[in-house]
């Protein structure tokens, strides 16, 4: 297991005054700003046939016929879309030794004692967990959505199986909302995230501060002698 | 207003007048109504009412089939015989009643029985269908112990189907609703037995209030046990509460056997965990995760860049010797 996040393409630092480190390229924000809307789509849609309390919400799709029959729609150009992200963001959120010990002082970082955290490179161990879990929820939601699409595939398996994939499906909507929650949250406690996957930038003390590791692989390359540790 | 014709397992194959009966199963009578909390209790209590099936008096006509889609003009697809007698294949979203044959060879006898069961919505005192059903007032139940869909309210999502312990409904890929056996409430409402019921020219199938039907169904058991079949029987599952559609069954020990009646049919334990502590937990999580955030957000200090930051970032920029801190 490598110690090293690799970063990513398009990741420098234009020096000048302020300084402009460039985190998110135009098409990885693009990408992900589509898989932003599709996701809150999936989540209105799917909660309104999840709980009698959330019906009302398939107001929003035109009445609950129509929530019925874009749900599963959305969720096809979701995965595909979703799939771009993860070939955009796989390589850096590899698992390292240092995520875990970033892991091990996650308190601090609630607590807000973020300076006696282990130096982050460019995800740390919180982002890479949310990547992850994305990636396998979506998977599963994906593939139980098939089963328990009734137009168009519910010839395709035995009722007592449809069965098993809708409560799968639900739990794991619960579990992909909750993952989602911590990353909309994230990225708002995180002063400047957001503004990052607007812009595609961040200040050099953001850098610093959040993900010090990759600011000192780009400090690297800025400084003249193009090393290529790291770089992908 | 009960109806006074019920009691009598034969009036529905009579004429019974409609004149001075109050039309009854409207909002006032449900009992259930799926996706709804808090529905208030019925006006009035209905005499609950059952359809009784006696497979040992059916000739396998498909009489109750003709008239099932003569009263709910629906038009079933015409479709190839691929060897045995009953069509359609299945039942389908035209199809709410089906004649299922099974040829059993009876291992004490020796004997062929031909086995016809008229398969169909049991009408259960607690329908599976009702609990999957994430549609306000798309499917009812009413006092008289008749479950109905209501099309308007239907999405087409499919839960029903995956709810029912009998695999019954069927969603139409036309016009994407639900559609299942109505016990004829439309004729019941209205002081009519169902259509299947007027059109079977054995009385194999009788309507009434559920004790008399209990009763009648009582009198042909003991006619049966006295010719022999002595394992004759009620179905009238307690698993799913009793149902509003029962069966005379020669073989009650044996339901399977006629087109895999379901021996002990019963709500999924799935289904019920589903519609149990994932939708309550599951909402409740979500809500919990959502506030915790939102109040973290208000009033946790955020985590901002301070001006240290970017002076130990500029300096780092500054002083920076190409790989020496990596």
């Amino acid at each position: 297991m490598s110690d090293i996040t690799p970063i990513e393409r398009g990741d420098a630092i234009t020096p000048g005054e302020p300084p402009v480190v460039h985190r998110y390229r135009l098409e990885t924000r693009i990408n992900h700003w589509i898989n932003a809307v599709a996701m809150t789509l999936m989540v209105l849609s799917g909660l309104s046939m999840f709980h009698p309390s959330l019906f009302f919400l398939t107001v929003l799709f035109g009445g609950g016929q129509n929530t019925r029959a874009i749900h599963p729609w959305i969720g096809v150009f979701l995965v595909l879309s979703f799939i771009l992200l993860v070939t955009q963001f796989w390589r850096a959120n590899l698992w390292n030794r240092s995520d875990t010990a970033w892991v091990a002082h996650s308190g601090d970082l609630v607590l807000g004692h973020e300076e006696k955290m282990p130096e982050a490179g460019k995800y740390n161990a919180g982002q890479k967990f949310i990547f992850w879990a994305m990636v396998i929820l979506i998977s599963v939601l994906f593939a139980t959505g098939i089963v328990i699409w009734n137009q168009y595939f519910s010839d395709l398996t035995g009722i007592e199986f449809q069965r098993f994939a809708v409560l799968v499906h639900s739990v794991a909507a619960v579990g992909a909302i909750g993952v989602l929650i911590l990353h909309v949250y994230a990225a708002i406690w995180v002063r400047g995230s957001f503004h990052a996957m607007i812009s595609g930038s961040v200040s050099a003390g953001w850098a610093w501060r959040h993900h010090r590791k990759w600011f000192r692989q780009l400090a690297a390359l800025a400084g003249g002698e193009q090393k290529r540790s790291g770089v992908q | 207003m009960d109806n006074p014709y019920l009691h009598n397992p034969d009036a529905a194959a009579k004429n019974p007048p409609t004149r001075g009966f109050t039309e009854n199963l409207g909002l006032g009578d449900l009992v259930r109504r799926s996706a709804t909390e808090n529905l208030p209790p019925p006006k009035r209590e209905l005499t609950p009412v059952a359809k009784l099936i006696d497979v040992s008096k059916c000739i396998g006509c498909k009489a109750c089939q003709s008239a099932c889609i003569e009263w709910n003009d629906t038009t079933p697809a015409i479709e190839e015989n691929v060897g045995t007698y009953m069509n359609p294949h299945d039942l389908t979203p035209e199809m709410f009643t089906l004649m299922r044959f099974t040829e059993w060879v009876n291992p004490e006898t020796e004997n062929l029985e031909w086995l016809i069961r008229k398969d169909g919505c049991m009408h259960c005192a607690d329908p599976g269908c009702l609990k999957a059903c994430p549609s306000p007032g798309a499917i009812v139940q009413y006092s008289n112990g008749i479950v109905d869909f209501i099309h308007e309210n239907c999405i087409g999502c499919g839960y029903c189907i995956k709810g029912c312990p009998f695999n019954i409904p069927r969603v139409s890929r036309a016009d994407h609703r639900a559609y299942k056996c109505t016990l004829c409430s439309d004729r019941v409402a209205v002081g009519q037995g169902p259509a299947c019921a007027k059109a079977c020219p054995t009385q194999a199938i009788v309507f009434g209030t559920k004790d008399d039907m209990k009763k009648h169904a009582a009198g042909r058991i003991a006619d049966l046990k006295s010719r022999g079949y002595e394992n004759a029987g009620l179905y009238d599952p307690e698993g799913v509460g009793g149902t509003h559609v029962m069966y005379v069954l020669h073989h009650a020990d044996k339901p399977h056997i006629y087109s895999d009646l379901p021996d002990n049919p019963v709500i999924s334990p799935i289904v019920l965990a589903w519609k149990g502590v994932t939708k309550t937990a599951g909402l409740a999580a979500m809500g919990l995760g959502a506030a915790v955030a939102v109040l973290h957000g208000l009033f946790a200090r955020a985590n901002r860049v301070t001006a240290e930051d970017e002076a130990n970032a500029r300096r780092a920029l500054r002083d920076d010797v190409p790989g020496d801190r990596i």
